[in-house]
């Protein structure tokens, strides 16, 4: 049988970069991202300092209230060194935080470090387990609701969580806790507080309710999310072209829809941990419950600042780390990008 | 099974709608296929041609249904088959070739698994498919190498991926492939050589095709027999000689009249009005609004599909029912021969382009370009994607910078950017965009914008004289005025570029850039919109500069054209010693791949 | 380029003008929908409830009227609160406050994001950069902690709080708005009018931002939600709008102790402040897909209402 003789040249070029390796492109986002992270969270830094101690409103005189005396505000001022100018004062704090000196609370003079450490345990346990099962429910629901698309279930789902995701934490929480601990029934705690030195993982039964808050309020997000890029993935050309070829509707949903449905739904994973970082702070008011958020609050009732700032600033580097690694998975569930 | 003698597919009185309204999309359709036969269906955008195409697979697009009738392969009624044996047909005894196979093939999966995937869903071993992907690529002309299967879609070309598509219908040996405009987009050589590998592979294998597209040249080269489709109904049936030699419906000579070509330089010739959508069909023959041999009857009564003076070739049209076309000829007057096509030679160069080289950051796209317009004659521009062609329109009109050597206007040097060109020089070159859909603000009334070039140039005017200039614009691109107070997105595609050309004509330039002008409309429309094009140059002396893929559109508007290949000038001159006798290498395989009607129509 | 804004000839439509009341024309679409429908009702409901309710409050809002935490009887129909004060005038006086706060940052962030945006998308080069820079380091705090933080040290003003909501929604604005601007920017009916040698700033003001209708009804939909949320969170947590003027955030705090004797106290700005966001939701999302049609908007929203790098969505 006769092959066809023009334009063979055009046939047998593939692209030059075959022979490059992915790792190349992952390695060059990586440093990318890692680099403006970092600069990202030096200016994150200057901000944060900016806010709390070179702002009108001298520190001094929030801490001590104004009916103090000037020799203790003078004294304070001294002491928190607000006598020295804006840039050494922020420069002394700066490399303090590198050498892990983090500062002292005004409140009660214990080490920054060591007041954070547990609470950071105790709230970055409250995200990942609400963040896992959030996330679980979230796309087994949005699967479900693509693949029953139209039908009556899944116009009542999508109406329902549309309502649930515009409610504020405060009120689901406090909804809960009506009706599940004080009104209506009285089958968990209302308050989530932990002795001091217990471990979250202990206390199950205290973590049901502000763990329930979390997800309600974020399944919505990523129920959203999953549908919206399954149903695409469904009504693609490629997935007709499946379809066309007789492949089986199993082979079709798993091999050529599902996978590419994953790349927006990582970024939508990883988003929402960094909503729940955020969410967390009234959430832990609410239950009581001993974590960062909780003490954030605390500290901006004591005018606490070197708490404040610390707070603050993990709350930011979380977020850029998430940042980037939902980047990288982004861009390994994409060969487009990948091998170009 | 049916036996070799009996058809391989048979479409009965087939119906589909659209599911939310009900307005139907294909009507009454009936045809049938014989084995190792190739159909061309042919129709405009909106004819339903695609639909019956994946009909025939048994396949409808999301948001329609079948409605009513009988699709047959192979004995097999594909409507009550069940599920499971449905998919065994697909893929291995009918198979799809997409339109566009950078999105029909799964970004996420290696070409290799995609190919090795179809076989062994169909009962093939891993070594079997193996086996059989190495020698499928060899038929199409892919090398079967681990180098490329082992590639995903996106780093294949354009030609490579259609020629893959192509590897995966053929894979199972199907007896059926549907073939849906595979040619779109590809260069002219490429698409010849796509041609020749379908017309090779179902000779070789006796498959039979359905090849839906909209292009009468590419599909008269190939078929053996053709199906012309029109709002929704197969309106004329028969060989392709017949159809295309002797064509019976009114439509159908329309249609061959507005094809362009590049041996003949005839004026080419556009039906009136625009095809109906569906819902909005007319009562009776479905074409009878834009016919000029319409009787009373044809405006109640819906005609039948039946035979003419020849009992294979069949019309829809009761005034060919049983009879030849004679009665209809003289209303379809040959194609009208161009007015001379001598420049006036005396004419200075409007336009003047000396060694131009231009890139794109660090990438060259143009080197040396030399090329000269005069006032009143057109310059085509001819060049594959990828030549430089659009690149050298933004450098003239200003868009893009970053370019060395002369441009001269009118005698003097043209600055680089629009930013320091003078308000005159501004005015007097005008560009027309290639897609209509996107060069006009959707928020913006067609009046206002037909104004906007005039309000920037002209300062202050009062009412009355803009509406005057407007209406005055309107009307030489034959647009009624009652349309400046609608919104683009009210018109159809020819009336949006005829809005665009009475923008950049509004303010009277001396140059008149085309890009790409035509390439988003119908053959009909475009053949109205080259005509217009050519006689609005005549009639205001204008000089312009045509730019185009397509080479046989060059023939019915331009008198000199240049031919760009990768960046530089191959070939220049009059467009007659150019296209008839090319001496450059690249011209003479453009001009010998470009699809023609030629050998077929009858004079 | 002098451009008239309306012609009209003898009972003719406008033929001259340039924008066409498309805000109008999508809301009303949206509002024939289930969804507009819905939200609507409920958002004009509670707004409703705040702007009348001083004037219709039975009793001040800070005076001492019963016991605390009395049920409700016929002289205070939703019972008194944890001082003894009246719950329903409390509650009629606790929204307007909120409401307007809310609105003011939610306007400060959407001009301020929208000017930054659209700078950034047509003057690109440092400008941009610079932008984006600023938009980077601003998102790196979750916007209740950004007001936590500003609050820490000045103190819970109103002013601050409105400055402080309306920065930290600043950057996504800037961000969803730069990114429709660039998709508008490419377009060939803007390069139609550059070629014409139309200066930046007009090409910008008439063919740009016109065409940002869409993206800007959405955002400001789901930046009044999350102003809402905010404020009446940081007023839950006592660093909003301070006592003893009544407002919905404070009262849910203030009178969780009494849960169990009184829940009126808690249930109903509660149920005021959960009506008004689901509402406002309803509301945005019905717009968005009016405009855009049911699936570009699905893909549009949920990635954006996470504060992810948006995809195009301009109609």
């Amino acid at each position: 049988m006769a092959t066809p003789e023009v334009a063979r040249d055009d046939l047998v070029r593939l692209p030059a970069s075959r022979t490059r390796s992915p790792w190349r492109e992952i390695r060059a986002l990586v440093a990318r991202r890692v680099a403006l992270g970092v600069v990202t969270l030096f200016l994150v830094t200057v901000v944060v300092f900016a806010a709390t101690q070179v702002l009108p409103g001298n520190a001094a005189y929030a801490v001590l209230g104004h009916s103090a005396t000037p020799q203790a505000i003078s004294a304070l001022e001294k002491e928190m060194g607000l006598d020295r100018s804006a840039v050494s004062q922020y420069w002394s704090w700066f490399s303090g935080l590198f050498q892990g000196d983090l500062g002292k609370s005004l409140a009660n003079g214990e080490p920054v470090g060591s007041l954070i450490g547990p609470r950071l345990e105790n709230s970055a346990f409250l995200v990942a387990v609400s963040g896992a099962i959030g996330t679980a429910i979230g796309v087994l629901l949005g699967l479900w609701a693509a693949l029953r698309r139209d039908k009556p279930i899944d116009h009542v789902l999508s109406v329902t969580l549309l309502a649930l995701t515009s409610l504020p934490e405060f009120v689901v929480g406090i909804v809960l806790v009506l009706v599940f601990a004080s009104v209506l029934f009285h089958v968990l705690p209302a308050v989530a507080v932990l002795s001091p030195g217990q471990a979250p993982w202990d206390a199950p039964k205290l973590l049901i309710l502000p763990t329930a808050t979390l997800v309600i309020v974020t399944v919505p997000y990523l129920f959203r999310m999953v549908r919206a890029a399954t149903i695409e993935a469904l009504e693609s050309e490629y997935v007709e072209m499946a379809r066309l070829n007789g492949l089986s509707p199993l082979r079709v949903l798993v091999r050529h829809a599902l996978p590419n449905a994953i790349a927006p739904t990582i970024q939508v994973i990883g988003l929402n941990f960094l909503y729940l970082a955020g969410g967390i702070v009234v959430v832990e008011f609410v239950f009581n419950y001993p974590g960062i958020g909780q003490g954030l609050v605390n500290a901006v009732s004591d005018r606490d600042i070197p708490i404040i700032q610390f707070t603050v600033l993990v709350l930011a580097a979380f977020y850029v780390f998430m940042n980037i690694v939902t980047d990288v998975i982004a861009l390994l569930a994409t060969p487009r990008r990948l091998f170009r | 099974m049916t036996s070799p003698s009996q058809p391989l597919a048979v479409v009965e009185n087939l119906d589909v709608s659209l599911r939310s309204s009900g307005k139907p999309v294909l009507e009454d359709v009936s045809l049938s296929l014989a084995r190792g036969e190739i159909l061309g269906l042919v129709g405009e955008s909106g004819s339903g041609k695609t639909t019956l195409g994946l009909a025939m697979l048994g396949h409808v697009r999301r948001g329609l249904s079948i409605t009513a009738g009988r699709i047959t392969f192979d004995g097999a009624d594909l409507r009550t088959l069940p599920p499971a044996r449905l998919r065994r047909l697909r893929g291995a005894s009918m198979a799809y070739v997409p339109q566009d196979p950078a999105t029909a093939l799964n970004p996420l999966m290696k070409v290799g698994a995609l190919l090795r995937e179809v076989l062994t869903a169909h009962g093939r071993s891993k070594d079997e498919a193996q086996a059989r992907v190495s020698e499928v690529l060899g038929e199409v002309g892919l090398p079967g190498s681990e180098e490329l299967l082992s590639c995903f879609p996106h780093q294949l070309s354009g030609g490579q991926q259609q020629r893959f598509a192509l590897a995966m219908a053929f894979a199972c040996r199907p007896s059926l492939i549907v073939l849906d405009e595979p040619t779109t987009g590809l260069d002219v050589t490429t698409q010849r050589t796509v041609l020749d590998t379908v017309s090779n592979l179902c000779a070789s294998y006796g498959v039979a095709a359905v090849y839906v597209s909209h292009d009468v040249a590419v599909v008269s080269g190939l078929a053996h027999r053709i199906a012309i489709m029109y709002a929704g109904r197969v309106i004329e049936t028969g060989s392709t000689g017949e159809v295309f030699g002797r064509p019976m419906h009114p439509y159908t000579r329309g249609l061959l009249r507005a094809v362009p070509s590049p041996k003949v330089a005839g004026r080419l010739v556009a039906m009136e009005g625009v095809p109906p959508r569906p819902g909005a069909r007319p009562q009776g023959c479905s074409f009878q609004p834009r016919c000029p041999v319409r009787i009373e009857a044809c405006a109640t009564v819906q005609p039948e599909l039946l035979p003419t003076d020849d009992p294979d070739h069949l019309a829809r049209c009761l005034l060919t029912q049983g009879t030849g076309s004679a009665s209809t000829a003289a209303a379809f007057p040959r194609r009208g021969d161009l007015p001379g096509t001598t420049t006036r030679a005396n004419g200075e160069a409007l336009l003047a382009v000396r060694g131009l080289s231009a890139r794109y950051g660090s990438t060259p796209v143009l080197e040396d370009i030399a090329l000269a317009v005069r006032p009143n004659s057109c310059v085509a521009v001819v060049g594959e994607s990828g030549s430089g062609k659009t690149t050298l329109a933004r450098c003239i009109t200003g868009l893009h910078t970053n370019w060395q050597g002369a441009i001269e206007y009118r005698d003097a040097t043209l600055p680089a950017g629009v930013k320091t060109r003078g308000r005159d020089v501004l005015r007097s070159i005008q560009y027309v965009f290639q897609n209509p859909y996107a060069s006009l603000n959707p928020r913006r009334t067609i009046g206002a914008t037909i104004a906007l070039p005039l309000l920037h140039f002209g300062g202050r005017r009062s009412w009355r004289e803009l509406d005057a200039a407007v209406s005055d614009a309107m009307q030489s691109v034959a647009l009624p005025f009652e349309l400046a107070g609608r919104y683009p997105d009210q018109l159809s595609g020819g009336e949006r570029q005829r809005v665009a050309i009475a923008r950049a004509l509004v303010v009277s330039p001396e140059l008149l850039i085309c890009d790409e002008v035509t390439s988003a409309l119908d053959v009909s429309v475009q053949a109205a919109t080259i005509e217009l094009l050519r006689r609005l140059q005549q009639e205001r002396d204008l000089a312009m500069l045509f730019i185009t893929h397509n080479l046989a559109l060059v023939r019915s508007i331009a008198q000199e054209v240049v031919v760009l290949q990768a960046g530089r000038i191959v070939e220049s001159g009059s467009v007659e010693d150019v296209l008839e006798r090319p001496r450059h290498a690249y011209t003479q395989r453009l001009v010998e791949h470009v699809p023609t009607l030629e050998p077929l129509l009858s004079s | 380029m002098s451009s008239p804004a309306v012609a009209t000839r003898t009972g003719d439509a406008p033929i001259y003008s340039v924008r066409r009341r498309e805000s109008l024309h999508i809301l009303r679409g949206a509002l024939k929908t289930f969804r507009g429908a819905t939200g609507a009702l409920l958002t004009l409901g509670v707004v409703g409830v705040a702007a009348l309710g001083p004037l219709l409050a039975p009793h001040g809002g800070t005076d001492l009227l019963g016991a605390p935490f009395q049920k409700p009887g016929s002289d205070l129909p939703l019972g008194a609160d944890e001082l003894g004060r009246d719950v329903l005038s409390r509650v009629l006086y606790g929204g307007w406050e909120l409401l307007l706060v809310a609105a003011a940052g939610t306007a400060l962030g959407i001009v301020v994001g929208t000017a930054a945006g659209v700078v950034a998308a047509y003057v690109r080069g440092s400008a941009d950069a610079l932008i984006m820079r600023t938009v980077d380091v601003l998102l790196a705090f979750p916007q209740l902690v950004f007001v936590l933080l500003l609050v820490s040290v000045i103190g819970p003003k109103t002013w601050l709080l409105v400055v402080g909501v309306g920065l930290s929604h600043a950057p996504q604005v800037a961000r969803v708005l730069r990114s429709a601007a660039l998709d508008v920017s490419e377009r060939d009916y803007v390069k139609a009018v550059e070629i014409l040698g139309v200066p930046p700033g007009r090409v910008m003001r008439r063919e740009v931002v016109p065409s940002l209708i869409t993206p800007l009804m959405v955002e400001t939909g789901l930046r009044m939600t999350y102003s809402i949320i905010i404020i009446a969170g940081l007023s839950f947590v006592g660093f909003g709008l301070q006592p003893p003027s009544p407002n919905w955030g404070l009262m849910i705090n203030e009178n969780r102790i009494g849960l169990t004797q009184n829940s009126w106290p808690v249930l109903a700005p509660a149920l005021l402040v959960a009506l008004l966001t689901v509402g406002l939701n309803m509301l945005t999302d019905a717009i968005a897909r009016v405009a855009l049609g049911v699936d570009r908007a699905e893909r549009a929203i949920a990635a954006e209402a996470l504060g992810a790098e948006p995809t195009v969505d301009v109609a």
